[in-house]
């Protein structure tokens, strides 16, 4: 054990680190995190105004950096105003006027996590409107698919979105919480897909590398999403225990946890892949 | 001993439900509907139990009453 985890390296792409306490910053160096990227998204309450989100992109592009360097993580940031909050429109297309003067920011990765929570016409409306700010600024998009009895439907409607968009780059998108049911459409069209690692309401450590080996390792990354409710921090290192387990190479276990989001996130430049 | 322990907590959380009072709710029928499911001889057993318990339409709605989900369509029969 204790061997696996010295030699254990990998990428957290998505991770709520503002919800997160410092023993987790130390718990996920010592695993073996080499990067963390924090989309924005919801605080668990709507907020009441656009100067609300001001705030919450300065934490993110300059507060938790600094608190990530201190357990020597290097920190990234993903932005937007998430669906839960997009109902608004008012609201979130004063929020979207914001998010160009941060995209500068040295550590934004691009647009996210974006997509739908209820699948309303609203929602769809400012995902669309996310995707052309994404064209317009060449950024990545990382797509936040429903949750449970609303993720298959509000899969096919992104895929159908991003395709009625014309311009967007499938192998620049990443769709993230797949789960059986919807990993291969993701997959087919050419996107990348995250799958999510949840205690309850996703993918459990076993389940993700089932579908790992059932469905692909390809253009597949892992994540916790750990946040303010119910998750793990440390459940990408748990599923790599798991492959390990199951008899899975060395080298297999690092081109999923490490290789891959590295790949997917050095499309944009401003990603430095960590050193080996 | 994993699998075993949590046939026993479903079976456990079953023999609840029996000893409760409260009105039908959409969550346990969607659990009543994807047991026989376990059995099929055929995977992929979790797409298929996610497939019932997904909402069918295909049309984005008109505005939500809720934020959350609950893990089963609220119409399934």
């Amino acid at each position: 054990m204790a061997e696996n985890k010295i030699s254990m390296r990998y990428i957290e792409p998505h991770g709520h680190m503002v919800s997160r306490t410092t023993d987790d910053y130390q718990a996920m160096a010592l695993a073996g995190c080499k990067a963390i990227c924090e989309p924005a998204f919801w605080a668990g309450f709507d907020r009441k105004s656009a100067d609300g989100f001001y705030d919450y992109f300065c934490q993110l592009t300059q507060h938790e950096p600094k608190r990530s360097a201190k357990y020597c993580i290097p920190h990234y940031a993903w932005l937007c105003i998430n669906p839960k909050e997009s109902e608004d429109m008012g609201l979130a297309k004063e929020v979207m006027a914001m998010i160009p003067e941060f995209l500068k920011a040295p550590t934004v990765l691009g647009i996210g996590e974006i997509g739908l929570n209820k699948n309303t016409r609203n929602e769809l409306k400012i995902f669309e409107a996310h995707v052309d700010l994404a064209v317009q600024h060449n950024q990545l998009i990382l797509v936040h698919t429903p949750h449970l009895e609303d993720k298959r439907k509000g899969t096919r409607l992104i895929i159908d979105a991003l395709k009625a968009n014309g311009k967007v780059q499938p192998n620049r998108v990443i769709i993230d919480h797949v789960e059986e049911h919807t990993m291969a459409a993701v997959l087919d069209q050419g996107y990348w897909a995250g799958i999510t690692l949840y205690p309850e309401s996703k993918a459990s450590p076993q389940r993700a590398v089932d579908m790992i080996e059932t469905i692909s390792a390809q253009r597949v990354w892992l994540n916790s999403a750990c946040d303010w409710g119910h998750s793990d921090p440390l459940s990408v290192p748990k599923a790599a225990l798991e492959m390990r387990r199951r008899g899975h190479s060395s080298a297999a276990i690092d081109r999923l946890v490490f290789g891959n989001p590295v790949e997917f996130l050095s499309q944009c430049p401003k990603f430095i892949p960590p050193e080996a | 001993m994993e699998a075993r322990a949590r046939l026993l907590d479903l079976a456990a959380f079953l023999d609840r439900l029996e000893r409760a009072r409260g009105a039908d709710d959409h969550r346990v029928r969607g659990l009543r509907a994807a047991l026989p499911l376990l059995l099929e001889k055929d995977p992929p057993r979790v797409a298929k139990i996610l497939n019932l318990w997904s909402d069918p339409t295909t049309e984005p709605i008109e505005k939500a009453d809720t934020k959350a989900a609950s893990g089963v369509w609220p119409k399934i029969k």
